[in-house]
């Protein structure tokens, strides 16, 4: 990776080499981990529909590996993206290499990846706080903490140094995913270890203080780290891919600070029904609906940007990837105000439905974003004329799309279904379904899941085995994706 | 830096004039339909706090017009549930489970009762609708290790087979005859092979001759002369087709050897007694009731 040649930005007198190295090295952590984390998805998937597949070990259970599949695409997959992505937006729309030069940006990988491996390795052999995406016990909030501040440091100190007036909107949105999750994480885990060499700690909150605390973390990892921080990849990868100016500026601002200011108030929607009380869960529902729109400003930014260039569509698969993700990431922010309706809640809460949700958001916009953008990434940084093949990334893209719509209509079937058993009474006011009867009802479900899943991790296979082919500058020979008949840019009227 | 704001020739609206890495940005103005949606969404937040407990204050909270408090509506829908249960409740608290079977009326409704009580609580080792499963008796059978009848099966739901809970829990175990050292590996198979000749299946007939005394001398006294089984000693039938712990020779001297030995919770204290009332006349009414 060294021997690589360096890009030069003219900065007056004296040229300046942006730091690409990390760039590269995130960039291969994103497809390691992305792979990691849909490989343990599937096994889980699997353990649902055939509950033997447990293997009646403690350290392959479905408790302990869910939280290593959720954390392993949230924060080792989704969080790689972030960074080989952000790092290499600021450098390149700020025109300054990174601040702190080298040795901290190092330092960053290393320091993100020990925090991944030390976490897995909690998750497995039982070491957990019980808090969904908090899971790493003190010691691994203590070391992340420290890292997630370098990050901090690392791109606001070049946002600081930046050769342009302005700063652009994909940066606006990865400072705020970094600066707010610095403060959600600190907030959240804050507790009490039992011993100083023991892992086991206690949180400072208790009762429904903590159960609020948490769902205010929770909520909002996916609303700045899994929302904020991939607009910022949007931001940047579709304008460059479409070759188009964004589509409002005026859009962004107003989008930016609307969804930055309501997002942080949604959190209690995850708690309707429960202890919490009446006022905090409608708050948290009226401004989960207020959230609409302001999601939507991005996808409307996004799709937008292709006025005009609708037609590369059909020729340009990478872009087909940015473009579909931000379709569902319009599908899943509209689903989500809708859920947060109590009434609709009331059927959906608990049920599989969340989890359909949850991964037409993370498959469909967080997963195909990231993809897009590392197909974008690895013929630039590896300094190659271009993807190895874009048959390939046809294939990946239909692929997956596939294993996307098993799996989350799969879930809305299973979920709704599962809903209603559980809320059906006979005349005589008794149950009409046990448990059992439920799970038993989802087992096809589970199965039609699992296979969606195993469709996914296919197409990110044939991805690393593309972008692999494509650091050694192999290039397939392949037949041109076909031109339309319509001229590739047309003016306008 | 000059700032030069051009004209876009795909769709004729001004670019604001910055430039990052290439990308320019359009000066399209919001779109009507978005900023009036996102109003929209604001005014029905604004109605919903009016109608709805929403903002907190030092003190308190807003209690919204409608007067809604979640908390008072489940009380108030789950006491109008058992409201109208009440009138069969206290019917069947009244009687004992062969009155209720005797009322067609109370008898559906125990049946149906029953069904959900048994579907959360029994299930998960009775199987659903009483299939049974490997070392769970099947309760669709007329095959009763402790006894078929109503008042059996009451008993055997309030207190449990072989638990620590519950003294008066049917506790009749059988020997460990292996461990314990009762009777060597040779005698055990030879046991078993009567046993298999008892449903008529013995594979080695001179075994099974050798085993008819050590039967009599051991096992006879609980499971019968022939295998008949006895239900006050919960000692299961061994002239049939049904084997809770497996019919294979290996399985039949495993459990010689050393007994696997059942255990199920005392259900009363944890569930109402109408609802073992109900439990009861259902299971009696799988099919197999005595």
């Amino acid at each position: 990776m060294a021997s690589i040649a360096v890009s030069r930005v003219e900065t007056g007198a004296q040229a300046q080499a942006y730091n690409e190295d990390v760039v590269r090295w995130f960039t291969i952590a994103t497809v390691f981990w992305g792979i990691v984390g849909f490989l343990v998805g599937v096994v889980i998937a699997f353990q649902l529909a055939y509950p033997v597949l447990n293997l009646d070990l403690e350290w392959t259970t479905f408790g302990r590996l869910r939280p290593l599949h959720t954390s392993a695409v949230i924060f080792a997959f989704g969080g790689n993206a972030l960074m080989a992505t952000s790092l290499y937006v600021v450098q390149r729309t700020c025109r300054v290499p990174l601040f702190g030069g080298p040795l901290l940006a190092a330092f960053l990988f290393w320091g993100y990846q020990l925090f991944i491996v030390m976490a897995a390795l909690g998750y497995v052999t039982g070491v957990t706080q019980g808090r969904e995406y908090a899971e790493p016990e003190w010691y691994v909030d203590l070391w992340i903490t420290i890292v997630w501040v370098v990050y901090l440091v690392v791109f606001f100190g070049t946002l600081l140094t930046r050769r342009e007036p302005h700063i652009y909107v994909a940066n606006w949105f990865y400072l705020a995913f970094i600066v707010t999750i610095a403060m959600l994480h600190i907030v959240n885990n804050l507790a009490l270890p039992v011993s100083f060499l023991g892992a086991k700690s206690y949180s400072l909150f208790s009762g429904v203080q903590d159960a609020l605390t948490q769902w205010w973390y929770g909520h909002n990892a996916v609303g700045f780290f899994l929302t904020a921080g991939f607009l910022g990849i949007m931001y940047y990868f579709v304008p460059k891919q479409a070759e188009r100016p964004v589509y409002s500026y005026r859009l962004s601002i107003i989008h930016f600070w609307a969804l930055i200011f309501l997002y942080i108030w949604a959190g209690p929607h995850h708690l309707h029904f429960t202890a919490l009380p009446d006022w905090a869960q409608v708050l948290g529902m009226t401004f989960s609906l207020m959230l609409w729109m302001p999601s939507w400003g991005g996808m409307i930014n996004g799709l937008m940007t292709l006025s005009g260039a609708w037609d590369k569509l059909r020729t340009d698969p990478v872009l087909r990837f940015l473009v579909v993700s931000v379709a569902f990431y319009g599908m899943s922010t509209f689903e989500g105000p809708l859920m947060s309706i109590r009434q609709v809640n009331a059927l959906s809460h608990y049920t599989d439905w969340t989890v359909g949700h949850v991964h037409s958001g993370a498959l469909g916009w967080v997963a195909f974003v990231s993809f897009g953008a590392v197909y974008y990434l690895v013929p630039r940084l590896w300094r190659v004329q271009r993807l190895y093949s874009l048959k390939l990334v046809e294939w990946h893209f239909w692929i997956a799309t596939l294993g996307i719509v098993l799996y989350i209509t799969a879930m809305w079937v299973s979920g709704i279904m599962q809903g209603l058993m559980w809320r059906s009474y006979d005349s005589l006011g008794f149950l009409q379904f046990s448990f059992i009867e439920t799970v038993e009802a989802m087992h096809p479900f589970y199965v039609i899941r699992a296979f969606g899943g195993v469709l996914f991790l296919t197409g990110a296979l044939i991805m690393a085995y593309n972008l692999y082919r494509t650091t050694k500058g192999d290039i397939r020979a392949e037949e041109p994706m076909p031109v339309g008949a319509a001229a590739r840019l047309a003016p306008a009227e | 830096m000059p700032v030069k704001v051009e004209k876009d020739a795909l769709t004729g609206t001004e670019t604001t004039g910055h430039e990052w890495d290439g990308i320019k940005e359009l000066n399209t103005p919001l779109p009507k339909w978005w900023l009036y949606t996102f109003y929209a969404t604001i005014l029905f937040s604004v109605i919903w706090w009016i109608l709805y407990p929403a903002w907190p204050s030092l003190t308190g909270y807003t209690k919204g017009i409608l007067g809604s408090n979640q908390r008072l509506e489940v009380e108030q829908r789950l006491a109008e549930a058992r409201a109208r249960q009440q009138v069969w409740l206290e019917r069947i608290a009244a009687k004992s489970p062969a009155e209720i079977k005797a009322d067609p009326d109370l008898a559906r409704f125990a049946m149906v009762g029953g069904a959900a009580a048994f579907g959360t609580n029994c299930a998960p080792c009775h199987g659903v609708g009483g299939a049974g499963q490997s070392f769970f008796p099947a309760l669709v059978d007329d095959e009763w290790i402790w006894g078929g009848t109503l008042e059996e099966i009451e008993y055997s739901i309030r207190h449990g087979i072989r638990n620590a809970d519950d003294p008066g829990a049917r506790a009749a175990a059988m020997p460990a005859f292996g461990t314990d050292g009762i009777l060597d590996r040779g005698q055990i198979r030879d046991v078993t092979q009567f046993v298999l000749s008892l449903s008529g299946r013995a594979s080695d007939p001179a075994a099974a001759e050798r085993g008819a005394p050590l039967y009599a001398e051991n096992c006879a006294s609980c499971h019968g002369e022939r295998g008949e089984g006895m239900t006050a000693l919960g000692a299961p039938r061994l002239d049939d087709a049904i084997w809770l712990y497996g019919g294979t020779a290996q399985e039949i001297e495993a459990q010689i050897w050393r007994p696997r030995l059942g255990v199920m919770p005392p259900w009363q204290g944890r569930l109402s007694d109408e609802t073992i009332k109900m439990l009861t006349v259902y299971v009696h009414g799988l099919g197999g009731g005595q």
